[in-house]
């Protein structure tokens, strides 16, 4: 770009709730390495398209390690949000290291225990849904069913009490939201959060159960193959706050997605053996994912033939990315039975979503489901009205209005 | 068609399990791919192709015989 362009302040401001940005096409067509200006003032480097996005989150030279002393901080505060804590540093970055920490809580999360699950969450969304017509029509399929299922799920994997959902929920938001608490709310928030999980793996092993934390207990520490103790503990911090807002979100996003045009939910009504493809083009189409992935680079490299000196920080927009139609034919549309649909949604590369066979999993079922159960659902509000949640790291509607 | 994987380069997403469960699985002990075919029947190709392009970590190859 040249050096009197206007400088593109990111997150790139959208009024529209399930629309993407105008600037996307324009960047990935002219600039697909673009400077910007995050929240904090710092500036940063955007990439928009697909082979860069893809390239970039697989390549070890584009780190975690948002906490490097000239890494673009990406809220005001100087250590908030969650990407640039300490505690993203404990989980090994790469190498054998981080290898080891992922095979042995990957084994968690395997397409097998998944499906194995599928009847559990089956009925978690069935009980989910008929409260939410007890209470009746219209309601908010957002905090009635996309919220509680995969906090439900989470909670039961790690062994922490579900009645406690209400403090996850909100050290999540203060971890996962860049704008809306300050610093001192982040610190406390964290403290407690910290405190909590503490106590949890402290009773954990007085008392192990057949969650994944006491195996994790059970595995021993790095001397005999396991992790240390304050690996465990973030393990457990990071695994509850990604199995929070993502999917929950996900959910309203992918039912809203849907109906916006009706035409979607009545080919999944007449065919439901396309909830499999219909749920990734809904990952792949979700225009309000969020912030994005941000990389800091450790040594100079090179991107679409521009060289990024060392030190950049670079944000990774896969939902951009997922709109590229050198990637996607008729990327601007969407297409229930496209197949195969390689999105970047969850990432890519060694540090692709640890979670994403369970995500797909909970949006397959909570959409079987649905399917079944109100076929007559709708929007109660026009798309217009449904209203993004701002400052997010995830990108969610603040309530999805239905009826049925 | 011949499939091979590569253990090293696998990170355990679970696609190819959820796509070609015939075909594939996971281990136990720690999520990494295990292939059940290396030369899976015809009626297993489409699906095959479709995982092997969406493998986030490229770690499935296919050789497909003319």
């Amino acid at each position: 770009m040249s050096v009197d362009e206007q400088v593109l302040s990111y997150p790139i401001p959208n009024d529209a709730a399930l629309e993407p940005p105008a600037e996307w096409a324009r960047l990935r067509d002219k600039c697909p390495v673009a400077h910007v200006t995050l929240p904090s003032g710092d500036r940063a480097t955007l990439l928009t398209r697909y082979q860069d996005v893809k390239q970039v989150l697989a390549d070890p030279r584009f780190t975690r390690l948002l906490n490097a002393p000239d890494a673009a901080r990406l809220s005001a505060d100087e250590d908030g949000g969650l990407f640039s804590s300490e505690m993203a540093a404990i989980i090994p970055d790469g190498g054998e290291e981080h290898q080891h920490w992922r095979r042995l809580v990957g084994k968690w999360f395997t397409a097998k225990r998944m499906s194995a699950m599928r009847p559990q969450m089956a009925q978690i969304a069935e009980d989910l849904i008929d409260d939410m017509v007890k209470r009746g029509a219209p309601g908010d399929l957002k905090a009635s069913l996309g919220f509680p299922l995969p906090v439900y799920v989470i909670c039961d994997m790690l062994g922490v009490p579900a009645a406690d959902r209400d403090r996850f929920s909100y050290w999540s938001d203060t971890l996962l939201n860049l704008t809306r608490y300050s610093k001192a709310e982040v610190d406390a928030a964290q403290a407690e959060f910290f405190q909590y999980m503490s106590d949890h793996l402290a009773a954990k092993r007085r008392q192990p159960g057949e969650d994944l934390l006491s195996e994790l207990i059970a595995a021993g520490g790095p001397e005999d193959g396991g992790l240390s103790e304050i690996q465990i503990l973030v393990t457990g911090m990071a695994l509850l706050v990604a199995g929070h807002e993502t999917t929950a979100n996900m959910i309203g996003k992918m039912v809203s997605m849907l109906l916006a045009d009706r035409s979607r939910w009545e080919r999944l009504l007449a065919d439901p053996s396309l909830i499999r493809t219909a749920v990734e083009e809904t990952l792949r189409f979700d225009a309000n994912a969020g912030f994005g992935l941000p990389r800091y680079l450790k040594e100079e490299t090179e991107v679409s033939g521009t060289v990024l000196p060392r030190g950049t920080t670079v944000i990774c927009s896969m939902a951009a990315a997922n709109r590229d139609e050198s990637a996607f034919d008729h990327a601007e549309e969407m297409d229930l039975t496209r197949s195969p649909n390689p999105h970047l949604a969850f990432g890519s590369g060694s540090h692709s979503c640890l979670g994403q066979a369970l995500a797909r999993t909970e949006l397959q079922v909570v959409l079987e489901v649905l399917l079944r159960k109100l076929p007559t659902l709708d929007l109660a509000v026009p798309v217009t009205e449904l209203e993004r949640v701002e400052g997010l790291a995830v990108g969610g509607l603040r309530t999805v209005p239905v009826r049925w | 068609m011949k499939i091979t994987v590569d253990e090293a380069k696998c990170c355990g997403a679970g696609q190819c399990v959820l796509i070609a469960p015939e075909v594939f699985d996971q281990r136990d002990d720690d999520g990494i791919v295990v292939l059940l075919q290396p030369e899976p029947d015809e009626a297993q190709h489409a699906a095959v192709r479709e995982a092997a392009a969406v493998c986030p970590a490229a770690a499935i190859d296919l050789s497909e015989h003319p």
